[in-house]
């Protein structure tokens, strides 16, 4: 039975009709005690990372390792989490500058990026992220269109991040999984000197299409 | 009284049924300049919601207009509901150059537009051209102000017409607030002379 107000269809078949917005919150991953990993797994703990949407959007919010100077990476699974390595080519740019106002730059980040690496692809600069209580990490990764079987899988991301060093670094990464499978699952995680995510929150959303 | 269709709760009980998946996008606060020397949202004034309901907070400026020429647009935060806007900061900023004459597009870091431990406001744009047609539009967002353990996040980028050359300046701002207290408000204006118009939406982002 369809709800019709003022001669609108309001809801009907289960569903609304009218619209609720574009970008519809999945899952919240909270980190509060230290965690190596952290994935996002379709059709595990109710997790969407399929045709559903055609965009996927993680916000990551006030990450902090336990390690001193790390750097944040993500990758990809196409066979829902048991191999996160598809292989990837990125580029990574950004800007930096210290506390002390001496070293403001922008360059590109060779460290930072992959050329047909199964490695995890680089969120932020170097290892500049620190440890110090207040130091942290945010940061958003668009993915596109993870489940098409067709094209290479586009994603950009912008990051924002306290150093170890006292400074300030944003990073602009950008690249591709090289793989015309389905991906349906990412992981993240720190990347060297075997840190643990010790605090702070991952969230994925979809962005509808229509 | 529920309303159930096809067997899916949509509304119970005053509200939507949790499996209705919504927007996670909302509207907080438009504020219009009108030769206005300052713009500010401050939590718990004037319907504003900036605290921990959110844990990310976008603003989109739009056609920002300056009344002075070649004036900046920028923005501070507060730590005591908008009595001061000075929180110490220190941040980078680029930004991608090309005059409309279409020679010598550049890219470049921005020295004299970032901070370093300076509670002085931040620059948001170029220098913005005061003719009619003339603004920056952007966006700026914060990560989590309501923090008290963390350093405050942000990022912006925007575009400014620049007089002169006739210059599209596209801008890349970032940084942190490099404070452990919670940023209950944010206050825009140009760097000098008023703001003659434009619109400020701030948003939550939020699940």
């Amino acid at each position: 039975m369809a709800i019709i107000s003022n001669a609108v269809t309001i809801a009907d078949a289960g569903a609304f009709s009218a619209s609720l917005g574009s970008m519809v919150h999945i899952k919240t991953i909270t980190i509060s005690s230290n965690a190596a990993t952290v994935s996002f797994v379709h059709g595990s703990s109710d997790v969407v990372l399929d045709s559903t949407y055609p965009i996927y959007k993680f916000e990551i919010i006030n990450l902090h390792p336990d390690t001193n100077k790390v750097y944040f990476g993500f990758q990809a699974s196409t066979d829902s989490g048991s191999n996160y390595g598809v292989t990837c080519t990125a580029s990574n740019f950004g800007a930096f500058q210290t506390e002390g106002g001496s070293d403001g730059s922008l360059g590109y980040q060779t460290g930072g990026d992959l050329t047909q690496s199964t490695s995890y692809p680089q969120i932020g600069a170097g290892d500049r992220l620190g440890s110090h209580n207040d130091n942290n990490f945010a940061a958003e990764l668009i993915l596109f269109n993870p489940s098409n079987t067709t094209f290479i899988k586009h994603f950009l991301c912008s990051t924002q991040h306290g150093g170890a060093d006292a400074a300030t670094s944003s990073n602009y990464c950008g690249g591709y999984f090289n793989t015309t499978s389905a991906i349906n699952a990412m992981s993240f995680k720190f990347h060297n000197n075997a840190s643990n995510i010790q605090s702070g929150k991952i969230k994925l959303y979809g962005i509808k299409d229509s | 009284m529920a309303v159930v269709s096809n067997g899916t709760t949509i509304i119970d009980a005053g509200a939507l049924g949790s499996g209705v998946p919504t927007g996670k996008m909302i509207l907080i606060k438009t504020l219009t300049a009108s030769s206005s020397a300052t713009l500010s949202f401050v939590h718990g004034a004037s319907s504003v919601v900036f605290d921990d309901t959110y844990d990310k907070y976008v603003f989109k400026f739009i056609n920002m207009h300056p009344a002075t020429n070649e004036a900046y647009f920028t923005f501070n935060m507060s730590l005591d509901t908008g009595s001061n806007y000075n929180v110490v900061k220190t941040t980078t900023f680029f930004r991608a150059n090309h005059p409309e004459a279409g020679s010598n597009g550049s890219l470049a870091y921005r020295t004299g537009d970032d901070l370093a431990q300076s509670a002085s406001f931040q620059r948001l744009s170029a220098q913005i051209g005061n003719g009619n047609d003339e603004s920056t539009s952007g966006y700026l967002t914060i990560f989590n102000p309501s923090s008290t353990v963390f350093q405050k996040h942000f990022m912006a980028q925007s575009n400014a017409y620049q007089i002169g050359n006739e210059h599209t300046n596209n801008s890349h701002i970032a940084g942190y607030g490099n404070t452990t207290s919670a940023i209950d408000a944010i206050q825009f204006k140009m760097h000098s002379g008023n703001t003659d118009s434009g619109v400020i939406k701030l948003y939550g982002i939020g699940g």
